[in-house]
């Protein structure tokens, strides 16, 4: 399998020279580029993108890496090529002005010629030493050679000329670039291979589910080691990206740091935090269940930390989005204008799926955001079998991953059971997956969250309520109770009912508590005139003891008096 | 520099020094329009070593190459022209004769 590091970079000694190419992509899978100062051949089928791939690399090596170029051109009038390429931002005429750039048309009608006797093509050795020598050109492209074959009849002297050609081109240390219409059985229709042996490239446009996809494929690369697997690549406002199918060594980095998923309960449900950074997310679910709702809060999130988002919408038009969004609370616009939010639309069946892939490759290397969002993923499956979109969603992972960019995809579940686990094949790929739920019962329909799993982390295993209100999203415990799971009206309905018989608990507990003071009033009462009843019965028993007491001092007075009266005499008489 | 009349050719010779090819062209189309043309004519022997931006102007990209600017329209021969049927023919020479 390809393997990035195994190729030789430009510049090591040793190592066979490069010419980069500047188209995205390319020079990596080439390790560095096109074989500096030797042909190359870039085959394939009409409209397969030849000339535009060879022009590409002229115009880059013009403005990118300061190596003038030559154009000949064979097919197209220079004014018509220029006129081609504005499109892509290639301005051939200011190039030309600059001279760093030349075109020259070279024009061959078979009903002007008439051919006698020996000759060669010294002509366009001259006309073409001259081009390069005028503005120092270092890279030149011959687009398309063939086209002698049909305007000269002597084969023979054609080959042998051709061959003077490309031996005549290495000489010169031009790196050059010849294009070849594929032929039937062989890479191109006149066996140019056969002259340029260093390196071939073949572009192919296949069409597929009436979808197509444009591949490129290096089949020979003599002295370098190179990608072989096809490369999707596209063609678009920019030129061309060719896009490396990556190692998939699961060698990526990971990161502890943890990001709010934008939603405070479902962050408690997973330890508090919310989601690692860098790892993907899945969010499935039947159709209105919110998961769009649950992604545009993430992304909301983000760009509220300050950090840039991109949000790839295959089902609604970003106006449609921020629009329905704002309704519950969520101004993604603000994000926008302050170029965090990006939103990248395009219906699935746009193009193939490796184009989407493109696309969103691309994409992500302009923009370098912390967090993408899918939505939804399942879309893509009207373009390409189940294998396909988990293969291409294994590649974008893996990307992701190795830029450490947090991605969440949505997905629509259909309503059974087979499916809630094999989401596109991708539920086993991702870190964590959120499943929103129908749950219908008592004649509505709620939403249920729950996480399927999440690796690395300690997670709740309890469905919540999803609730979607004009302020957000928001979670909700389902009530539990002896009636089983209760969610919407009747958990409300439940609650209510626990309410009042909490209020009339409480009455209850008021009214019994006046019972006891008032009982205990009456008891207290009660002691109060017992006490009192003791006091009078004790009054009466103590009454009858001090009369007695008194009787006795009474008596022992009278008898004291008794004696004095009896003894006082006596005691007259004796002093 | 006589004065051009209707009738006269104006030839161009293109050629790249002077190679076997080269020499034999020049050689093969005088004898001819001396032959054939008998003074009608005018012959420019551009050598593309000495002047290489105007292989251009005449879409020239194999040598020898012998193109007819006059009379129109403009007939390309490529190759030696040591075949003087196809010359003649590639030049619409004896149609000429026979009309004149």
């Amino acid at each position: 399998m390809f393997n990035q590091n195994d190729i030789t970079q430009p510049g090591k000694p040793g190592t066979l020279p490069k010419a980069p190419t500047g188209i995205a992509g390319l020079d990596e899978i080439t390790g560095g580029g096109l074989p500096k100062g030797r042909p190359t051949l870039i085959c394939g089928e009409a409209g397969s993108g030849k000339t535009l791939f060879s022009i590409e690399f002229i115009v880059r090596g013009a403005t990118e890496f300061n190596e003038p170029g030559v154009f000949i051109a064979f097919e197209e009038k220079a004014e018509e090529l220029a006129m081609n390429v504005t499109s892509l931002g290639f301005d051939l005429e200011q190039l030309q002005a600059q001279k760093m750039l030349k075109v020259d048309y070279i024009h061959i009608d078979r009903s002007e010629i008439e051919e006698t006797g020996e000759y060669d093509l010294d002509g366009l050795f001259i006309r073409l030493g001259y081009a390069i020598d005028s503005i120092g050109a270092k890279r030149v492209v011959l687009d398309t050679i063939e086209n002698l074959f049909s305007g000269l009849s002597n084969q023979s002297i054609l080959r042998a000329e051709l061959r003077r050609l490309f031996h005549w081109l290495k000489e010169k240390g031009v790196t050059t670039i010849i294009t070849g219409e594929k032929g039937d059985g062989y890479l191109t229709r006149q066996g140019l291979e056969e002259y340029v042996s260093d390196c071939v490239i073949l572009l192919d446009h296949r069409v597929e589910n009436q979808i197509s996809t444009r591949r490129l494929r290096i089949i020979k690369y003599r002295g370098s080691l190179h990608g072989t697997n096809e490369y999707p690549f596209l063609i678009d406002e920019e030129g061309i990206s060719v896009l490396p199918v990556t190692s998939l060594k699961l060698h990526n980095k990971v990161s502890t740091e943890r990001i709010s998923s934008g939603i405070n309960q479902l962050d408690d449900m997973m330890s508090g935090k919310g989601f690692f950074r860098g790892s993907s997310i899945l969010v499935s679910g039947t159709a209105g269940t919110g998961k769009t709702s649950i992604a545009a809060s993430f992304a909301n999130e983000t760009c509220n930390r300050g950090e840039k988002c991109i949000y790839f919408a295959f089902e609604e038009s970003p106006s449609q989005i921020v629009r329905n969004m704002y309704s519950i609370g969520m101004d993604l616009q603000k994000h926008i204008d302050n170029g965090l939010l990006f939103f990248h639309a395009s219906r699935p069946t746009l193009n193939g799926l490796e184009m989407h892939l493109v696309a969103i490759h691309k994409q992500i290397k302009k923009v370098k955001p912390k967090v993408v969002v899918l939505d939804p993923i399942t879309n893509l499956i009207t373009v390409g079998s189940v294998s396909e979109v988990k293969s291409m969603l294994i590649r974008l992972i893996d990307f992701l991953q190795e830029e450490q960019i947090t991605v969440m995809f949505t997905a629509l579940t259909l309503n059974n059971i087979v499916n809630e686990q094999t989401d596109e094949g991708v539920s086993s790929l991702v870190d964590a997956w959120l499943l929103v739920r129908d749950i219908e019962f008592n004649g509505e329909r709620n939403r249920g969250l729950y996480m399927m799993k999440s690796r690395g982390m300690k997670h709740s295993n309890q469905v919540r309520e999803f609730v979607i209100t004009n302020n957000g999203l928001n979670l909700i415990d389902v009530y539990l109770g002896p009636d089983g799971v209760l969610t919407g009206s009747a958990r409300e309905a439940q609650q209510m009912s626990e309410e009042t018989s909490k209020v009339i608990y409480n009455h209850g507990l008021t009214r019994k508590d006046r019972e006891i003071i008032r009982k205990r009033k009456v008891l207290e009462a009660k002691i109060a005139t017992l006490q009192s009843e003791f006091e009078s019965i004790e009054e009466e028993l103590n009454k009858g003891y001090v009369e007695e007491e008194l009787v006795k001092e009474v008596a022992g007075q009278t008898r004291d008096k008794m004696t004095k009266l009896r003894g006082g005499n006596n005691t007259e008489f004796t002093s | 520099m006589q004065e051009v009349k209707e009738e006269t050719w104006e030839l161009k010779l293109y050629v790249a020094g002077k190679t076997v090819k080269s020499v034999t062209a020049i050689k093969n189309l005088e004898k001819y329009c001396k032959e054939h043309l008998q003074g009608k004519y005018q012959i420019e022997i551009i050598d593309l070593l000495e002047k290489p931006q105007l292989a251009e102007g005449d879409q020239i990209f194999a040598i020898p190459t012998l193109v007819r600017k006059f009379p129109e329209p403009m007939r390309k021969i490529i190759g030696d022209l040591s075949n003087e049927e196809k010359v003649l023919v590639g030049l619409n020479i004896r149609s000429l004769k026979t009309v004149s």
